[in-house]
């Protein structure tokens, strides 16, 4: 099982702008590599990252070949209500990761 | 016995690789959440928590909590084993425990549970000073691994401290050549995508200056690390760093 990392504030005010940072566990194999027969190696990326904030998406992104091995996301939004902000990674082989964090608005 | 220069580097000269980097590389080590060495040594501390082996033992029914009980550990090897009659480094004494106490198969160089183990021992010397313990039984490998640090070697007959000693800040193509202190393996290299030991990193400068690396474990290797240890003595150690 994949892990991942992330960091959500815990406690900040209404109307902030709060940075979120995720770290996941992947190899992300290229796809373009052979093996030292010449066999190609089958690509193995995570597809899509998304982001929701108390259920509404407030982040995706696609990959794609040459996105580094175990990739690093930061982004940021609006802290508009308390809640959770939950993080899904998918892509080949049936790779799938979910984590999640509580965020508190004051 | 002196170098090709008979120099060294200074103490007050000593720089970690840490400060080679950019900016953005030094944020993404000092933050647990962008430091990809975290990943491993999270499996590490599950690992350190399984029971494994014909004893049916984990690392932790001996050594408790590895946050006090392996504090300083990594920051003391490669020290003295009485069995093998010689220095052993990390991994080594960590295949050492597995065969002899949980009666385990030794884990491979290189393979992610012995990176992730590695890594969590590690951890928890992150911080501390550099401390080899440099004694009658250890001074001979230290020489040993002083000889190889300073013998001209490979295709392109050079010697470690023609680069690490005496020409470090200046550059090898793009990149500006460090002190080689290894004060922050295992550490998570941007070029590997990927976390190594050591000797991986070794084996990248001897195929670099067209010598035939050692293998993985070999005497020579821990020789060097020893010397390489004892050179950076006084130094934080800061495992898992990321290096470019």
């Amino acid at each position: 099982m994949a892990r991942a990392v992330v960091n959500v504030p815990a406690t900040v005010k209404r109307g902030e702008i709060i940075e979120i940072k995720t770290l996941v566990q992947h190899a992300m194999e290229t796809g373009f590599r052979r093996t030292q027969l010449g066999e190609l190696i089958p690509r193995d990326i995570i597809r899509l990252f998304v982001c929701t904030y108390n259920g509404a998406e407030i982040f995706r992104a696609e990959f794609h070949p040459a996105i580094s091995a175990n990739p690093l996301l930061a982004f940021s939004t609006v802290a508009t209500e308390s809640g959770t902000i939950a993080f899904t990674w998918t892509g080949d082989k049936g790779f799938s990761v979910t984590q999640s964090a509580r965020i508190t608005v004051v | 016995m002196p170098g090709p220069s008979g120099a060294g580097i200074p103490p007050g000269e000593r720089r970690s690789g840490y400060e080679f980097m950019s900016r953005e590389t030094r944020a993404m080590q000092d933050d647990d959440v962008t430091n990809p060495g975290m990943l491993w040594v999270l499996d590490g501390e599950a690992l350190w928590n399984r029971k494994d082996g014909a004893a049916g033992r984990a690392c932790a029914d001996c050594h408790g909590d590895a946050r006090a009980g392996m504090k300083g550990a990594a920051a003391r090897h490669p020290a003295w084993d009485a069995a093998s009659g010689r220095p052993i480094n990390l991994e080594q004494r960590i295949n050492a425990c597995r065969v002899g106490r949980q009666r385990a198969s030794p884990l491979a160089h290189e393979s992610r549970d012995l990176l992730a183990l590695t890594a969590y021992v590690a951890r928890q010397s992150r911080g501390m000073p550099v401390d080899v313990a440099i004694d009658d039984r250890t001074q001979p490998y230290l020489d040993a691994g002083r000889a190889t640090f300073t013998r001209r070697q490979g295709q392109l007959n050079l010697a470690c401290a023609q680069c690490h000693d005496e020409r470090w800040g200046q550059k090898l193509a793009g990149s500006t050549i460090p002190q080689a202190h290894p004060t922050g393996y295992p550490l998570y290299r941007l070029e590997w995508q990927s976390l190594g030991s050591l000797q991986r990193r070794l084996r990248n400068c001897m195929i670099g200056m067209r010598a035939e690396p050692y293998a993985y474990g070999a005497p020579e290797f821990v020789d060097l690390e020893l010397y390489l240890m004892w050179r950076a003595h006084g130094m934080p150690f800061e495992a898992p760093a990321v290096r470019p």
